[in-house]
């Protein structure tokens, strides 16, 4: 049954100064959701609360496998993963980096093999396997992040600035695995980025967040032909002052 | 002079034949030393773990307590094991005093604040990323664990090799509770000083040269591990 992300009246405030407010979204179709605002807006704190690494203040975010709600406990964690914007990677070798999610599930070592191998040809480093971690490149370690994520086979993957202060070409790879994923897992992919034209290439559904809200969603295009939100337009056209 | 130089050609000859008073006090320390280094690493490491990665009240106070123990005095060691147990003691029942098993102890007591101190010490430098790293992919907090000891398992070596060096150089407290008793008690260290003292250089020279020996090659494994670590994390 494939999971389902529903976030209902969000709240959330640090040290008294309010973060996110009253935040509802349901990530509920296939397919990748981007989300984009001006900094502070209260993405990172929304999405780490989605990837249940934080807890709001009042408001839920439930899964659902169906019509019937996923208790919040390890086999829920593993059913999603994410990669944020700096990647711990482990000092051993790129393989045992991949290997890792599938060894503490348990798996048998012909599985993780097989896993982790796909996951590496995914991300275009299996030529990398057995060289440590550890002296990989910015964007082949954020390739690493995302092949680690892949590896166990997540229904919903969360992606925190995948490409944040990669270069172009890194930036390419990283789109194209992206989009492999998209096509070839079939999964939900939930993604922060700042790069507008990033979002405008990568997303099915975009939402623009600001001051804590969720102000305007919709399907990509029609968000970047015509946003119905008057901040949205101000900020997709490089015009909002922040 | 000359009697220095003989002290030297017959502590060559002790070495080269393979004396056996010789080989059983070198075997008795390792036996010594080994057993308080297992037991000190086994309770020294969780202990370092748990003061490593969580957080709790009086938590500052046992840093610091243990780090303060690092440079505890040995003889002070010794007369608070000795006085333990001595007949008049707590533990004078056991019977324990002038035995190989309280010299394991009082080198134990000298070695569980290094491991316990510098295993925390490496814990505690690994990126906090790797934490986050295994929790994202699913991790339970047992597991989150592991992983953090296994990137701090080179500072871990060199933590247990650093509280072995403490323990095999080590004197006044072993020569107080175990007494230098020939063939039960007689470690390298003790027998160095009593043969000093009796002005019988041959041997106390002879253990000299294999103490040095075996305190070169630990140095040199501390640093070879701690190459690896460096290489490997490139920091």
């Amino acid at each position: 049954m494939n999971l389902s992300l529903v976030v209902s009246n969000i709240n959330k405030s640090y040290s008294r100064l309010p973060v996110l407010k009253d935040c509802t979204f349901s990530f509920d179709e296939r397919g990748i959701y981007v989300l984009i605002g001006p900094n502070g807006s209260g993405k990172s704190t929304f999405f780490r609360i989605c990837s249940l690494l934080e807890d709001p203040d009042r408001g839920v975010a439930n899964y659902f496998a169906g019509d019937s709600a996923v208790k919040r406990d390890i086999n829920l964690r593993r059913r999603i993963s994410l990669v944020l914007p700096k990647i711990g990677v482990f000092n051993t070798t790129v393989f045992k980096n991949v290997a890792y999610g599938l060894k503490i599930r348990g798996l048998n070592n012909k599985e993780i093999r097989k896993r982790a191998e796909q996951a590496l040809e995914l991300v275009g480093l299996a030529h990398k396997k057995n060289i440590n971690a550890c002296a990989l490149s910015s964007g082949e370690a954020q390739r690493l992040g995302v092949a680690r994520a892949m590896a166990i086979e997540p229904e919903i993957l969360f992606l925190d600035e995948p490409t944040a202060s990669l270069d172009p070409h890194s930036t390419t790879i990283i789109e194209e695995t992206i989009q492999k994923i998209k096509e070839e897992k079939k999964i939900t992919i939930i993604m922060i980025t700042h790069n507008v034209f990033q979002a405008q290439r990568l997303a099915d559904t975009v939402l623009f967040m600001y001051e804590g809200m969720i102000v305007d969603f919709g399907a990509g295009k029609e968000v970047f032909k015509k946003p119905k939100d008057e901040r949205t337009h101000r900020f997709i056209t490089g015009k909002m002052v922040y | 002079m000359d009697s220095i130089i003989e002290g030297f050609r017959r502590a060559f000859l002790l070495i080269v034949h393979l004396d056996p008073e010789l080989l059983k006090i070198i075997f008795l320390s390792i036996k010594v030393s080994g057993a308080a280094l297992i037991i000190s690493t086994a309770l020294g490491l969780p202990v370092g773990t748990i003061i490593g990665l969580k957080k709790f009240p009086g938590r500052g106070f046992i840093i610091s307590l243990l780090n303060s123990f690092m440079g505890l005095p040995p003889v002070v060691v010794g007369l608070f094991v000795y006085l333990i147990l001595s007949r008049s003691g707590p533990l004078g029942f056991m019977s324990l005093l002038y035995s190989p098993s309280a010299m394991i102890i009082a080198q134990t007591i000298l070695a569980f604040p290094i491991v316990a101190a510098l295993s925390h010490s490496s814990i505690i430098k690994v990126d906090p990323l790797i934490k986050q790293a295994s929790l994202t992919l699913g991790a339970t907090h047992f597991q989150v664990s592991v992983t953090v000891i296994n990137e701090a398992r080179y500072g871990i070596m060199a933590a247990v090799i650093a509280a072995l060096g403490r323990v095999m150089a080590e004197v006044g407290a072993i020569l107080i509770v175990g007494g230098n008793i020939a063939g039960y008690t007689r470690v390298m260290t003790t027998t160095i000083a009593l043969e000093t003292d009796k002005g019988e250089f041959e041997l106390a020279i002879a253990l000299g040269i294999i103490l040095l020996v075996i305190s070169f090659l630990i140095n040199i494994a501390l640093y070879l591990i701690q190459k690896k670590g460096v290489l490997q994390t490139g920091q």
